[in-house]
């Protein structure tokens, strides 16, 4: 088990340096066009290492450039839903009651429809191909199941002694959540958000595909495989070389956050 | 049981509500609207648009009469689509889209469970290994990775199937999205078996069963399945929200007329009604997924009382 965190863990701090290194890896920026290579396979000729697009675009620039926007997006959105869900989970675990049965019944309203239309309305909210306006739709269906486990954990520590002794000398409600109940979360928030982030990549990829999310002259990966897919017939590459990105990615993250699960969390923090 | 039914049917309203409620302001607060045009129309024109639509009056009172059209099975007309109900339009895609659905989850059932049971069967042993290794490629590939590269391995360097320019009625259009569909489900419903079964398979009662000297067989089949089976069972939920999220890439990828394209185009083109209408009809269905799911569940499992 361990060998396999640390295999993703080198998979991702790899492709992470790479992705940020690529201006100085390549002479081509995302956006440029080569008119003398036009869709041509990964060759050294003209320096493309990954071959080009339709227009004569980098596909190794244009690539990295994805990878970066979709880390970005991971991450930041796997933040706003970690802030939201704990927020939520350990104000209605803590105080319990109707607060606690209304806030929970608005997140199952909310569980029960599919995550895509959510998104979808969302991200029609915004301009589109505005990063801010992904971040948040994506964001908005990410912390449910946060949430969930943060309520579900704090029940249990809200009957512990030290609570009482911090009720007992008279610290306010929001100190208690915030220097007590918080601290002793973290271990299945941290777990749980490095399974959190490869959703979110996994759903700015798929609005991105759909023609919802990042636009051009940006590239997401999601895009990337919109434009493969019409290619692939003359230009494979143009199709496999974000595919197999996506994919390593997306199992990367998710080897490191079983790993994560099982030693911070135990088996009781599982996925509700 | 019947009075139970009655009652989860009418608990669905509220869900159902606040759906609609939440869809119909959010996409009135989208920027841009529906007669957006490259080349802006007169002022004259838009007003009569507007007016022709409803879109003059005050917001409140469109969302009443979209409430009571809804209330009566009429989603009201589509912006985009001149002469189309909204109502008609899903009608003509949805069953192909229903038709790609339910036969991956069958298959998923199908392939998924008995893959699931023989790898807890013979757990540990290297098939074991094999068995969960591939289903997690198969949990973690997105459809519309899997799609094209299946396309493209099967429908152009070896073509056994037919790939783009659908024709109704040739089955061999369909058996590619069916199996991009069904492969991540039959990978998450093997492991879920597996699982389970493997639980399942070191309870006392099985053990009894084994030293009465029953043979294997009627053991995996007639005393463990069913215990096994119920994980599955409140999958079934998330799983036909699953297809009905994957149908929207599938269509896409093998272009296929089917309604998944109704909904992200509504939202690209600010086609109100349609999205509206596309929200409403595959929210209605997951849900009624759901319920039968819970209904199931309680058939299978003797501890579960309906009441």
């Amino acid at each position: 088990m361990m060998r396999r965190v640390r295999g993703a863990s080198v998979v991702l701090g790899l492709l992470t340096v790479t992705a940020l290194a690529a201006p100085w890896l390549t002479p081509w920026n995302h956006e440029q066009l080569d008119w003398a290579n036009i869709a041509v396979p990964p060759q050294f000729e003209g320096a493309h290492w990954l071959g080009t697009d339709r227009l004569g675009r980098d596909l190794f620039a244009r690539c990295m450039q994805a990878l970066r926007v979709s880390l970005l997006i991971g991450v930041l959105a796997a933040l706003v839903s970690v802030c939201i869900g704990v927020a939520w989970g350990a104000t209605a675990g803590y105080l319990g009651g109707r607060v606690d049965a209304f806030m929970m019944r608005f997140v199952d309203i909310i569980y029960a429809l599919p995550y895509v239309f959510i998104v979808i309305i969302l991200a029609t909210l915004f301009e589109r191909g505005s990063i801010a306006a992904l971040l948040l739709a994506i964001g908005a269906v990410g912390w449910l199941t946060m949430a969930r486990i943060v309520r579900g954990q704090t029940l249990s520590l809200r009957r512990r002694e030290f609570i009482d002794a911090a009720i007992a000398s008279g610290v306010s409600t929001p100190a208690i959540l915030w220097r007590h109940i918080v601290p002793n979360v973290a271990g299945a928030v941290i777990a749980y958000a490095t399974l959190t982030i490869p959703q979110l990549i996994l759903f700015e990829s798929f609005l991105s595909f759909l023609g919802l999310g990042v636009q051009e002259p940006s590239a997401s990966l999601g895009s990337l495989i919109n434009i493969g897919a019409q290619e692939m017939e003359t230009a494979p590459w143009m199709l496999l070389v974000p595919a197999t990105l996506l994919t390593v990615l997306l199992i990367s993250f998710n080897l490191l956050g079983d790993g994560l699960r099982s030693r911070l969390a135990g088996d009781g923090a599982a996925v509700p | 049981m019947i009075s139970y039914i009655l009652r989860r049917i009418a608990g669905l309203v509220p869900t159902l509500f606040v759906l609609v409620t939440l869809s119909f302001f959010i996409i009135r607060l989208a920027p841009g609207n529906p007669f957006d045009q490259e080349q802006a129309l007169t002022p004259a024109i838009r007003a009569n648009l507007d007016a022709a639509y409803g879109l003059d009056r005050p917001l409140l009172e469109q969302y009443g009469r979209y409430l009571a059209g809804v209330v009566r099975g009429d989603l009201g007309p589509s912006f985009r689509f001149k002469d189309f109900r909204v109502t008609e339009l899903i009608a003509s895609g949805l069953p192909l889209s229903l038709t790609i659905g339910l036969a991956a989850a069958a298959l998923a059932l199908l392939l998924g469970v008995p893959l699931g049971a023989w790898a807890a069967w013979r757990a540990d042993s290297p098939l074991d290994h094999a068995l969960m290794t591939a289903t997690l490629l198969g949990v973690v590939l997105p459809g519309f990775v899997l799609g094209p590269v299946l396309a493209l391995v099967f429908g152009i360097y070896w073509p056994v199937f037919r790939v783009g320019g659908y024709e109704p009625g040739d089955a061999s259009f369909l058996v590619l999205p069916v199996v991009t569909l069904a492969l991540p489900l039959i990978a998450y419903i093997a492991r879920l078996t597996r699982a389970s079964m493997h639980e399942v398979l070191q309870s006392n009662y099985v053990r009894t069963a084994q030293a009465k000297g029953l043979n294997p067989r009627t053991i995996l089949l007639r005393h463990a399945l069913r215990p096994a089976l119920l994980p599955v069972v409140s999958y079934l939920g998330p799983a036909i929200a699953f297809v009905v999220t994957g149908s929207l890439v599938v269509e896409s990828v093998f272009g296929l007329p089917g309604s998944g394209r109704y909904l992200v185009q509504g939202a690209i083109d600010r086609d109100y009604s349609l999205v509206m209408g596309m929200i409403l009809v595959y929210g209605v269905f997951t849900l009624a997924c759901n319920l039968v799911a819970d209904l199931l569940y309680a058939w299978l499992d003797p501890r579960v009382r309906l009441s």
